[in-house]
């Protein structure tokens, strides 16, 4: 029910966006996410994006999973 | 897919398993809130890659499956009044009321559409001026400010046949009436990652401070997950919990403020009615006075009739972390996702469904 996944912004119209999603282009509403900018990735539930992705922190996250593999491998 | 793909990522995983087995030293029992979490751990074999010392809870945090009897039945009385269309997301359809379920009433000539989107639903209300469209309103924090969305909306545009009957569940409160309750012993709590998404993690606070309950906000792949059980042994075995994010691309201390200031503007705090635990103050939402005439219950005379309770259903106990799915003799039997007898069979996320999709151990 809470389920929101990642999709990627392509256009801006007003509270409208494009956005595209394993290969599949559909409208949503940007109205709780004004913020968000062509190029940035959304969380996408139920029509809406309820955040915008942060990328620094995904590549952070993912990095500190790794450097903890560094060290104990 | 971007964003999902890395977090399903097998060899980091099994390095988080690793340091997970070194580090748990003391029985800890974690609790996931949401659902979602329950299918990834479940879908994913999670709880048999921890060690012993850590067991797993599911939680309340399926909002088909808290929804009471009582609230099930008004949707199903609104569905058979005269020139009403139903718009609702599919998870309700096939719950089970006390005498029917919108499915049922669907096949005996109402008309209950399935939505994706209160987009959708303002859409059916614009291209049927004439008829009453009632969407029905469930969900959480994360769905609630989509409702409020859609409420503005229509108020903009002047649309006069929409209607949301308002079911919405808050979460943090929940969880502290199950805390007070006494009845659950807990020492950690993975704390919904798209709930948090809009309120942050602040409100989960109280949990950590009042009650020395570890938390950790988790995003929803398998590596998420695991990185959350890691930092919530990390902070139980040096004894010092707090509320943590895991889920940080996706999660801010003070969530989506918009989105707040929208839930707030068209929502207000309410008592609400939770399958197996009860009423519990300030845990719904209702709409505010200045938007009632968007009201289904006040705008609709009905009467649901009183209600009844599915006979040997756990689902009470089961969501209140008390039971497990195992436990009920229904189980798999008389109750499958195909013939439910409680909304957890029917909820793709509910814990029944998960159990029976992917196992039971």
């Amino acid at each position: 029910m809470c389920l929101a996944i990642p999709a990627l912004v392509k256009s801006i119209e007003g509270n409208e966006a494009e956005v595209e999603l394993g290969g599949i282009s559909r409208k949503i509403s940007i109205l709780l996410t004004p913020e968000v900018k062509v190029g940035d990735y959304v969380l996408l539930h139920t029509g809406y994006a309820i955040n915008v992705i942060d990328e620094e922190e995904a590549m952070e996250t993912l990095e500190l999973l790794t450097e903890m593999a560094s060290m104990e491998g | 897919m971007r964003f999902i793909d890395e977090f399903r990522n097998a060899e980091l995983a099994r390095v988080v398993i690793d340091r997970i087995h070194r580090r748990s030293k003391r029985h800890i029992r974690l609790m996931e809130f949401c659902g979602g979490h329950t299918v990834t751990i479940l879908k994913h074999g999670i709880r048999q890659l921890l060690p012993p010392t850590v067991e797993m809870l599911s939680g309340p945090g399926c909002p088909v499956c808290v929804t009471a009897n009582a609230d099930l039945d008004k949707a199903i009385a609104l569905a058979r009044e005269p020139g009403v269309i139903i718009a609702t997301f599919g998870d309700m359809l096939k719950v089970p009321g006390s005498y029917s379920s919108l499915q049922k009433v669907r096949a005996d000539g109402a008309d209950v559409r399935v939505v994706y989107s209160t987009l959708d639903a303002l859409q059916i209300a614009r291209e049927n001026p004439e008829r009453a469209v009632v969407f029905i309103g469930i969900g959480f924090e994360t769905t609630a400010p989509t409702i409020a969305a859609s409420v503005l909306q229509a108020e903009e545009e002047g649309i006069k046949n929409y209607y949301v009957l308002s079911m919405h569940k808050l979460c943090p409160p929940v969880i502290k009436a199950l805390l007070n309750s006494g009845e659950v012993r807990l020492d950690g709590l993975i704390c919904p990652g798209h709930v948090s998404a809009i309120i942050g993690s602040r409100p989960w606070g109280f949990a950590a401070r009042d009650y020395g309950i570890a938390c950790v906000v988790s995003g929803f792949e398998p590596l998420d997950v695991l990185q959350s059980v890691a930092m919530l042994v990390e902070q139980l075995e040096k004894g010092e919990p707090k509320v943590e994010i895991a889920y940080r691309r996706g999660v801010r201390p003070e969530g989506n403020l918009r989105a707040q200031e929208l839930m707030n503007a068209v929502f207000e705090p309410s008592p609400a009615n939770w399958r197996g635990i009860g009423v519990v103050p300030e845990s719904g939402l209702r709409l505010r006075k200045e938007y009632q005439r968007f009201d289904a219950e006040l705008s609709f005379d009905i009467d649901p009739g009183p209600t009844l309770e599915p006979k040997g259903c756990l689902c009470g106990d089961i969501l209140r972390g008390v039971k497990t799915p195992i436990d009920c003799e229904l189980f798999g039997d008389a109750c499958t996702p195909e013939h439910p007898v409680g909304p957890c069979m029917v909820s793709s996320e509910g814990s029944c469904a998960s159990y029976y999709h992917y196992g039971t151990l």
